[in-house]
């Protein structure tokens, strides 16, 4: 299926939880922050929430700034 | 002791985390710095280069983080991005930036302030970066911010503090700590606002872009305790005319 993530169409597959995603994509989940269309997902809930069709995902860290 | 939202905080130097050549070379010149505050900045994951994590060099035992909303260019993208910083760990404390002009990057004050409320109310320590208008650093503070953080000049220019006029008022009138913030360019810049009485400076770009970061950060550390001790001694005043140091009298043998 298709969902967009950070801007670009990506393809998952089916009942694939964030905090599997974040695990294929070699990311560390205690690092990054995820937006599901618009809205913050809580760290505790990677696991449990499963991604579907159209999500609109936006993977946000800390980088350096001033 | 710098105090800030009841919190002590050991360094007046403040340090950006931007433009390093090396997460190396950043982690050496924050050490060097003595700083105990870091900024940082919240962008998406790059999925190309997804090692490539500012956490994996700064600990985060030894540093306060402060996240800042660079980027944001109206109220409710600045809020969007601090509610992200929180949930990222990044804690309550916020380095508030609205700048909706790139050229300039100058903040927008109407903005800056309604966020500051809301953010306020939702329990974030904000720290806002604002022009230095001694009116809106009256309004921020009367609205919760922790600091405010009036602009030397427009950022990484390193034009120094062309505001100086109007950040003696911030300084004269805020009962809030007043961190000098933006387009201090060399040690003397910091100096100076230390100087004038601002609790602390916040630099970046003049540190990173040196030819040796590590040492002009240990430069910054200097000039900002030079500063605040001359501040606590007590600068003499200004006079339009001379007056000799040495004695006057006692010269009879001249004549």
């Amino acid at each position: 299926m298709k969902i967009q993530c950070n801007g670009k169409d990506t393809i998952i597959d089916e009942g694939v939880s964030i905090e599997k995603l974040l695990l294929e994509l070699a990311l560390n989940p205690d690092t990054v922050v995820v937006e599901c269309n618009e809205r913050i997902i809580l760290r505790e809930d990677y696991g449990s929430h499963i991604l579907v069709e159209g999500d609109e995902l936006e993977l946000i860290r800390f980088v350096g700034g001033g | 002791m710098l105090t800030i939202a009841g919190q002590e905080i050991r360094s007046r130097l403040l340090i950006g985390t931007g433009k390093f050549s090396s997460p190396r070379v950043m982690a050496e010149a924050i050490a060097a710095s003595g700083s105990q505050m870091v900024t940082v900045a919240l962008r998406r994951v790059d999925l190309n280069d997804p090692g490539d994590d500012i956490m994996s060099v700064l600990d985060r035992e030894k540093y306060m983080f402060l996240p800042n909303t660079s980027g944001a260019r109206d109220a409710v993208e600045a809020i969007r991005l601090a509610r992200m910083a929180r949930a990222s760990g990044g804690g309550e404390w916020l380095k508030l930036e609205v700048t909706p002009d790139p050229r300039t990057l100058l903040p927008d004050p109407v903005e800056t302030l309604k966020a500051t409320e809301v953010l306020v109310a939702e329990g974030f320590k904000v720290l806002p970066y604002m022009n230095a208008d001694p009116i809106l650093a009256l309004k921020l503070q009367d609205a919760g911010a922790a600091a405010v953080m009036p602009l030397g000049s427009p950022i990484g220019t390193n034009q120094g503090i062309l505001t100086r006029f109007q950040v003696a008022i911030i300084i004269d009138q805020a009962r809030v700590p007043v961190i000098v913030d933006a387009g201090l360019g060399a040690p003397s810049h910091a100096a100076e606002a230390m100087e004038m009485g601002a609790d602390a400076v916040l630099v970046n770009t003049a540190v990173a872009v040196a030819v040796d970061p590590v040492r002009m950060a240990r430069a910054f550390a200097l000039a900002v305790e030079a500063g605040r001790e001359a501040f606590e001694a007590g600068l003499g005043r200004r006079r339009g005319e001379a007056e000799a140091s040495s004695p006057e009298s006692g010269l009879g043998f001249l004549k």
